[in-house]
Order: structure tokens, then C-alpha cells, then sequence
């Protein structure tokens, strides 16, 4: 992993065909905190989770909406998935501007993609820092997509990134098969449980977490990409423990506790 | 705009500037190295569109004119566009072969996404005002009228589209659309008897009266007709057919029989 070597700029090959500075440009996705994305055949859902950087701050926003059928949670450099946010809402804007028709998420992840690889390729520039979870509509329905920063990117059925992103992937592995034919309750649900197995421990509550929703309803209708407010978010997550019968939960001084350690630094959220 | 140009007379295309309602400005003050359209040359009369029960029709005649000559007489002026859609033009035909061109270049980079989306017609109609509308404001129109139809499935089921732009811009949707002479002859007629949901039969019924009034009384519209249709199987543009006219009114037998006397 550690070839000095050879990675110390993007447009230089190892000698096994590695861009390694590509490659470090995906760990720092891996250092921010979790993000979760899940689509049915009707409904895309994403979720994050909020942690502050320091106890006296606010935490910092990962998810955000690019357009009326369409939204993005990033993990990672949170200052380059500003950028990116922006450069969607654009592509967005403009398209909806010439055809008066949304852009189809299909596309605006392959343009988001290319514009990942130009950095990937030029001497003078450095890969973007951030993963994105692109969710939307588009004729065929609903899509998740990840965008990693060496530009490569995937449709999902469901997924998750950042830290401690495994857990939450391997409860989704279990549960994605059915997934296609999830109400969007279902789908928030499945959602707040992902983002749970991450957390590992520690409790979750509307406060510690975002989730988002869009799709499309039976007579056609979009339901425009939005945040759930908190209230909502925390009658499902309280019907979700009533129905699993929880444990009790973690202590104020296990939080304390965790804050010291996983201090991370200030953009790497 | 295209059915003024003919009615004001005189030979072919070279028109004086000023009797031109747009564009003539421009070529006073020109003499520059960019030159700007001023007038169209080879031109298409009417085109008339509705939607019936199972799409769109639309249907004009195959001529084009220069001037006051009808210099041909088997062009097509309606054609596909992708897989939803058929567009009709009036106005320079030369602007038109541009236009189907900037829509080839479209499609095929639509096609060439490969991702199962397709431009439907609102989406190339809403592309096409806006490239004439950034034209007229260069003062470079591209002189025509053109109307859009289609069907397209949408998330509420199969959604049929028809709209108008001309050369200023000037864009709606609407359940039957007229250009040049059309407006003013076809459109009452439309008014009056077009209804929801006609059928195929009933809609060209309908059309061929249009088109047989603006055969009388448009003097550039030739006895040649193209009926098209769009509908979810497809586009179909039928051969080219003619109307039967009636020419014993009573009226026309002796026509010197009021010029008696010589004032």
C-alpha cells in the first residue's frame, strides 16, 4: 500500500498499473463519517450520519439536493463535494433550462464520473476527495449511484460509504434482495438500520442522523427530492426499537468517550 | 409572418428591405462582413397539426416556392425525429434542412448515452425555441415556422405532445396548430370541429377540409398533399396524394359576364 515510490503525482503508473494517488483519494472517503443509499423500483432513499466536529460545533451537512428528482450524500473532503453539489445543480439547471424536461440521473452521474476522471489525467490537478451517493428519477424510475473519485462509478440497488460503512453494507447485503418492491417506509426504515449498524453502539435519534427521500408515486407524480424532518425521523426510529425490543440504550459518558477518539480532523467529515 | 411575404407581391425574392416586418432593419445599416438573413428565398406554405385519439397528425402540401414561382413541387416537409416525434416546417426550406440537421446531432447523442432515455417531443421542442429564439436575437433568424408533434409514454401513461415555434421565438402547446395561412384559414375550422379523442378516420376527414380550403385560397399551396402521423407504435408519413376540387360554381362559368362597358 505504502509505495512511496510512485505516488507522487496522479499521472505517474506504479509498475503493477496503479494510480496511487488515486487510489489514497479513496481512502479519504473511507475517513468520513457513513453514508447509506437505497432505491426501490419507485423511491431512492439516503441517509447520513451527522457528527460534529468538535463538541462546541454543528455538524457538517452531507446531503444535499441538486434538483426536484435528484440528490447527492457525499463522504469524504466535504470542501470538494461543495464543489461538486454545485457543478450538479448546474448540469441540472441547465438541461431542465434547454429541454424543460429533468435531467435523467443516469446521465448526470456519467457527466459527474467524467468530471472526476479529467482530474485523474492532468499533472496540475488532484482527484476529488469525496464519494458521492447520486440518488434520483428518471424514465425508468428510480437509481442509486456511487461516484468514486478515481472516476469509476456504479448503480446500486443499495449501498454504503465512509467509515465504518461495512457494518451497514453487510446488513443491506442481507436485505437488498427485496428491496425493489419496498413502500418508501420500508425503504426509510431499512435506511435508519444501516445507518444504526455503523453507529455501532452508540444510540440513534434524529439528532445524529439526516435522511432524504424522492420518488415517484403511482399516478405519476414526482415527489421531490426533500429532507425528513426530525420529528418524523424519530417516530420511525422509536416504531423501529418498540418493534425490535432494544436493548438499554448507550450512557451519556460512552459518547463523551467516543467524541475524544474518533476526533476527526475539521474537513475530513 | 410567411403567408405576408407572399401577399405583398412583385417577383421573386429581391423584395425591398422595408416592406419586410422583421430582419429588413438590419440590411440598410449591413455592408459589414457578417450578413444577417433578411429574406427567405425558397419557402413552404401551411402546415396543420391535431391530435386525435390514437397521436398526432399533421399534414401539409409537398411544394416550395421562390417568390411567386412554385419552383418544386415533391418536397417533404414533414419528417421523423427519433423514435416520439415528427416535425413540420413552413418558411425557408435551406433553414429547415439546418434544423433537421441540429436534430440529427440530437438524437444520435441521445442515442449514443445508450441508457435507455430518449428525447421526447416536449423536450425537442422546448430545444428548438430555444435555438430560435437565441437566433432572433442575433437577428439571424432561421426563417421558419415549424410544428412539433409526438407521443411519448410518461409516468401518467402515453402523453400526446403538439406545439408550435417560429422564427421569433414565439412557442406554445396546443391540441391543433396551424402555420402561415393555416392560421387564418384552418384554425376556424379546427376551432370548430376539432374534439377530444377523434379518430384516425375522423381526423384526416378533418385535416383534408383544411387543407382543400387552403388549396383554393392560398395562391403557394399546390394539389399535392403528405398526411403524417405519430403514434406509440411510431411515425408513419404517408405518399404523397391529391384532393379532388370543384371548379362549377356557377359563378366561374361566364366569368366577363359583369365587365360589360369599359370603366
Amino acid at each position: 500500500m505504502f509505495r512511496n515510490q510512485y505516488d507522487t503525482d496522479v499521472t505517474t503508473w506504479s509498475p503493477q498499473g496503479r494510480l496511487f494517488q488515486v487510489e489514497y483519494a479513496m481512502e479519504a472517503v473511507k475517513q468520513g463519517s457513513a453514508c447509506v443509499g437505497l432505491c426501490s423500483r419507485t423511491h431512492a432513499v439516503l441517509a447520513a450520519v451527522n457528527k460534529p466536529a468538535s463538541e462546541l460545533s454543528s455538524y457538517q451537512r452531507k446531503v444535499f439536493r441538486v434538483a426536484e428528482h435528484a440528490g447527492v450524500a457525499l463522504a469524504g473532503l466535504t470542501a470538494d463535494g461543495r464543489v461538486l453539489s454545485r457543478f450538479l445543480r448546474n448540469e441540472c439547471i441547465n438541461h431542465s433550462f434547454v429541454y424543460e424536461a429533468p435531467l435523467p440521473i443516469s446521465r448526470l452521474a456519467l457527466k459527474l464520473a467524467d468530471k472526476a476522471q479529467v482530474c485523474t489525467q492532468r499533472s496540475w490537478k488532484r482527484p476529488y476527495g469525496v464519494g458521492l451517493l447520486v440518488a434520483g428519477l428518471d424514465e425508468s424510475g428510480a437509481h442509486l449511484y456511487y461516484n468514486c473519485p478515481s472516476g469509476n462509478y456504479f448503480e446500486y440497488q443499495a449501498f454504503a460509504i465512509g467509515s465504518r460503512s461495512q457494518a451497514a453494507k453487510t446488513f443491506l447485503e442481507r436485505r437488498f434482495q427485496g428491496y425493489k418492491d419496498y413502500t418508501p417506509e420500508q425503504l426509510i426504515k431499512d435506511a435508519l438500520s444501516a445507518i444504526k449498524e455503523t453507529l455501532q453502539g452508540e444510540k440513534l435519534s434524529s439528532s445524529n442522523c439526516t435522511v432524504a427521500i424522492v420518488g415517484r408515486k403511482d399516478d405519476g407524480t414526482i415527489e421531490p427530492f426533500e429532507m425528513i424532518g426530525a420529528a418524523r425521523i424519530q417516530e420511525l426510529i422509536d416504531s423501529m426499537e418498540v418493534a425490535e425490543e432494544a436493548p438499554a440504550e448507550a450512557s451519556s459518558m460512552q459518547e463523551e468517550e467516543r467524541g475524544s477518539e474518533d476526533a476527526a480532523a475539521p474537513m475530513d467529515i | 409572418m410567411d403567408g405576408f411575404s407572399k401577399s405583398i407581391g412583385g417577383g421573386g425574392p429581391n423584395v425591398p428591405a422595408g416592406s419586410h416586418p422583421a430582419g429588413g432593419s438590419q440590411a440598410a445599416a449591413g455592408g459589414g462582413a457578417t450578413q444577417r438573413t433578411q429574406y427567405p428565398y425558397v419557402t413552404g406554405t401551411s402546415v396543420i397539426a391535431l391530435k386525435y385519439k390514437d397521436g398526432v397528425i399533421m399534414a401539409c402540401d409537398t411544394g416550395a416556392s421562390y417568390g411567386s414561382t412554385l419552383r418544386y413541387k415533391s418536397v417533404e416537409r414533414i419528417k421523423a425525429v427519433g423514435k416520439h416525434s415528427i416535425i413540420g416546417a413552413s418558411g425557408e426550406y435551406s433553414d429547415f434542412q439546418e434544423i433537421l440537421r441540429y436534430l440529427d446531432e440530437l438524437t444520435l447523442s441521445d442515442h449514443m448515452w445508450d441508457d435507455g432515455n430518449s428525447l421526447g417531443p416536449k423536450e425537442i421542442h422546448s430545444y428548438l425555441t430555444r435555438v430560435m429564439y437565441n437566433r432572433r436575437n442575433k437577428f439571424d433568424p432561421l426563417w421558419n415556422s415549424l410544428v412539433i408533434g409526438g407521443v411519448k409514454k410518461g409516468p401518467k401513461g402515453d402523453e400526446k405532445y403538439l406545439g408550435m415555434v417560429n422564427m421569433i421565438g414565439t412557442h406554445f402547446e396546443e391540441n391543433h396548430v396551424a402555420t402561415g395561412f393555416g392560421n387564418h384559414l384552418a384554425i376556424p375550422i379546427l376551432r370548430a370541429e376539432w374534439h377530444e379523442d377523434m379518430t384516425f378516420e375522423e381526423a384526416v376527414k378533418l385535416v383534408e377540409k383544411c387543407l382543400l380550403v387552403l388549396l383554393y385560397r392560398d395562391r403557394s399551396s399546390i394539389n399535392k398533399f403528405q398526411i403524417a402521423k405519430i403514434t406509440t407504435e411510431g411515425s408513419t408519413i404517408y405518399p404523397p396524394y391529391s384532393l379532388k376540387t370543384y371548379w362549377g360554381f356557377t359563378h366561374f362559368e361566364n366569368p366577363a359576364q359583369g365587365a360589360v362597358g369599359s370603366w
